[in-house]
């Protein structure tokens, strides 16, 4: 059974209460940020402080991951030479636009997984889509490395990119929303949708998630940790959908039809991509179950 | 001339023994006749007047109420005028003390002040003493229920008794609802008044003779003084905060909720009360969302009445709020305009020897904590460093009374560990203490092996308290301990009147 991943708290990695306040709130993942969020002046203390807290903390089930500085900066280098050997196996790469980024980061993991006896292939990489060339270039970038487990959609740099506003409705971001979900599925990797940011507004940030939801994404960035139980609750498949899927896959358990035909259940046409879609909600429902006790 | 003078004998056959008229100083139902009524003079009186007249002198004890909190001017107003007659050594009954009051600090150093008993007591007054260690006597802490009994059963007993009051007439009727400085319920000075030897009104908003909202009678009163202002009104009615934004405070407030749920002590007629920290008053919010969604009413909720409360009585989730302290205008305002916001005395509250007192018929209680200790024993007097920075208030009562009583608390403040071996000063017996709940667990008393296995039943994952501390110490280290010094600063007097522990100087 795949880790259930549907939140991605993101936490400065410059701030040492984070690292044992954000594990309280139960986030699927915590994604320490090198990047945006630490001033250049404090990116030196920032990679050393969250070294030693890997090194040192036990966050149990809750998947690390960490946003690096992108290709392009200075800091790259340093970032993943300090972190992979540090135990760092999840690396977000920030404002991805072709597959030449994810190679020099593929190739950088590499050496350093040989260097240090760690397992080949065991560090993963989330490449983050904020741009409209990362978008159109999205399914080569994911394809790049076997190592690439996730998209991951930042529409603050994408909206700046074109020089529009957010809104939040996000029409503007339907195309970009739609192409990583479709290459997610494509490579049957993560799509993760961006982060919201009016962190009072919890009327607007459930209505995103059911918006994005029925899109197909299937984990969010968080920027505050009220963002949690929220996301994950709206997440959850709905009591009818439940229902719906047992029902299905109990008629199906009585008939030949989960390679090929079709059978009538409450008067409905089931056949294989129904059959598909009952075993995918129960298999997410009984994942968060699982994962809630 | 009124005074009476007549030849008693000690013994009456059939009646007993004859207690002078005059002699009796443990309870005082009304103010003498003769101050009252055959001298026909005005009760209305300056300060300095009334000080005189109740004859206060070295070595007696004053007492005062904290309704007015950190807006209070009473203490300051009167220990100036006392200061100016020369009157020394003066021990003082408070029903807590603020921050404000460090105005006394001039009093305790020049042996105004010698001694001191309190709720709470925390600043630079706090400092002073356990720094440099110049009372006469040790602090002694009470709980507001342990501080009725004492004035009851005489272990205190009150010369001067000075009541604040934001509306009150010439006679002395009076209350804390009404007026620029009002404040709410009156409940602590409501024991005071019954047996002091003498008392004092104090107003700022003097009105024309009252027959009805009158909280303290005019029985009671010796004297009316009139000021300028009792108090800063907008320090006065601040209240709690209502709901936390602290996503910490609300993540424990919510695991406590679901704690509460999942015992089955929210249901119909439950009492229920909340203590005036963050995260307890947080609790509320979830508490009505679960009790509105399945019907429940609850008989009454009590204590110190916030917003918060009164929100879920307006909103018909509880019958009746009995208040005896009352937090914020909010709340004043429901007092005044809700026939069953009852507004009590500390007696009523939490006597221990009022087999009625409302803290013996809760069904749960929120307190929060600076300190609790693998024993489930608490502490909210002392703070990481052993500073005095808290109060007792009335947590060791409703923990004694509750049939649940929870305590809500973050794992750590700052890099200081909050459940720790030993707490530094123990306030409220651990065996009174039901359940933990921190952010990083729950925590349930071994001796309630019921809740243990209801909250199992309910899929609440619990943990045992010294695993907790462990992974809490894990982080934090395991802290030092304190180094004091040799002399005793503090008591803290346990509601019965037995000592619970000692506070040294640092």
């Amino acid at each position: 059974m795949k880790k259930l991943i549907r939140s991605m708290l993101f936490c400065p990695a410059n701030n040492p209460k984070l690292y044992y306040t954000a594990p309280v709130y139960n986030p699927d993942c915590i994604i320490f940020d090198l990047e945006d969020s630490i001033e250049v002046s404090e990116k030196d203390a920032a990679r050393d402080l969250l070294v030693e807290a890997i090194k040192s903390l036990d966050f149990g089930n809750i998947e690390i991951f960490v946003r690096v500085n992108s290709v392009t900066t200075p800091y790259f280098e340093d970032d993943i030479k300090a972190i992979v050997p540090a135990g760092v196996r999840n690396i977000r790469l920030p404002m991805c636009q072709t597959k030449e980024d994810v190679i020099k980061l593929d190739k950088l993991i590499n050496s350093i997984e040989v260097e240090y006896d760690i397992e080949i292939g065991s560090t993963k990489i989330q490449v983050g889509i904020e741009t409209p060339k990362g978008v159109l270039n999205a399914s080569e970038i994911a394809g790049a490395s076997n190592r690439v487990i996730g998209l991951s959609f930042g529409a603050e740099d994408y909206t700046a990119s074109l020089g529009i506003d957010r809104t939040k409705e996000g029409k503007e971001l339907l195309f970009a929303r739609n192409m990583i979900v479709n290459v997610a599925g494509m490579y049957d990797i993560a799509a993760t949708d961006t982060v919201w940011a009016d962190i009072n507004d919890s009327d607007g940030f459930v209505e995103e998630i059911k918006a994005i939801k029925a899109l197909g994404f299937n984990s969010k960035s968080c920027i505050h940790p009220s963002q949690i139980d929220i996301l994950h609750d709206a997440l959850k498949p709905t009591e009818e959908q439940i229902k719906k899927a047992m029902v299905i896959l109990d008629a199906v358990k009585n008939a030949d039809v989960e390679n090929g035909g079709v059978i009538q259940v409450d008067g409905k046409m089931v056949d294989v991509p129904v059959i598909t879609k009952a075993k995918k909600i129960m298999s997410l429902y009984e994942k968060m179950m699982k994962w809630e006790k | 001339m009124g005074k009476i003078i007549r030849k008693l004998p000690e013994y009456i056959e059939g009646y007993g023994k004859v207690v002078p008229y005059g002699t009796i100083i443990t309870k005082k139902e009304k103010a003498k006749l003769s101050d009252v009524v055959t001298k026909k003079n005005s009760k209305v009186i300056s300060l300095e007047e009334a000080i005189i007249n109740s004859g206060l002198i070295d070595g007696m004890t004053v007492s005062f109420h904290h309704h007015l909190r950190n807006g209070d001017y009473i203490m300051e107003l009167v220990f100036k005028i006392i200061n100016k007659l020369g009157i020394k050594d003066l021990t003082l009954s408070a029903s807590s003390i603020s921050k404000t009051h460090d105005c006394l600090l001039e009093y305790i150093k020049d042996g105004t002040i010698t001694k001191i008993y309190t709720s709470g007591f925390r600043s630079a007054l706090a400092n002073e003493i356990q720094y440099n260690f110049n009372l006469k006597a040790p602090v002694i802490f009470m709980t507001h229920g342990g501080r009725a009994r004492a004035i009851e059963d005489g272990s205190i007993s009150i010369d001067v008794s000075f009541v604040a009051a934001s509306c009150c007439d010439k006679l002395g009727n009076m209350n804390g609802k009404y007026g620029k400085s009002a404040f709410g319920a009156i409940g602590y000075p409501m024991v005071d008044v019954k047996y002091a030897k003498k008392t004092i009104a104090i107003t700022d908003n003097l009105v024309p003779i009252m027959d009805k909202d009158i909280s303290i009678p005019k029985d009671y009163i010796d004297s009316v003084v009139v000021v300028e202002s009792i108090g800063n009104p907008q320090l006065i009615a601040t209240g709690a905060t209502r709901i936390s934004r602290n996503p910490m405070d609300l993540l424990i407030a919510k695991k406590a909720a679901n704690v509460l749920i999942a015992s089955g002590y929210i249901k119909e007629n439950y009492s229920f009360q909340a203590g005036s920290g963050v995260i307890s008053l947080s609790v509320c919010k979830f508490i009505r969302e679960y009790m509105k969604k399945n019907s429940i009413t609850g008989e009454f909720a009590s204590g110190g009445i916030t917003a918060n409360l009164v929100d879920l009585f307006e909103a018909g989730l509880f019958r009746k709020l009995y208040d005896v302290q009352t937090f914020g205008s909010d709340a004043i305002s429901s007092l005044n305009r809700n026939e069953n916001h009852i507004e009590m005395s500390a007696d009523e509250y939490a006597n221990p020897a009022n087999k009625e007192c409302i803290v013996n018929k809760l069904d749960v209680m929120i307190l929060s904590a600076t300190e609790i200790d693998v024993n489930f024993n608490i502490n909210s007097v002392t703070g990481s460093d052993g500073r005095m920075i808290g109060a007792l208030g009335g947590a060791p009562d409703t923990a004694a009374g509750a049939k649940l009583t929870i305590v809500v608390a973050p794992s750590m403040r700052k890099r200081f560990p909050i459940v720790v071996d030993n707490v530094k000063t123990i306030c409220t017996p651990g065996e009174n203490i039901d359940i933990l709940v921190t952010e990083r667990g729950i925590c349930v008393n071994p001796r309630r092996t019921d809740l243990i296995s209801i909250l199992k039943r309910n899929n609440i994952v619990t943990t045992s308290i010294v695993t907790l501390k462990n992974d809490i110490y894990k982080l934090t280290g395991v802290p030092n301990i304190l180094k004091t010094g040799d002399n005793i600063v503090g008591i803290i007097e346990y509601r019965d009147g037995s000592v619970l522990d000692i506070i040294y100087d640092l």
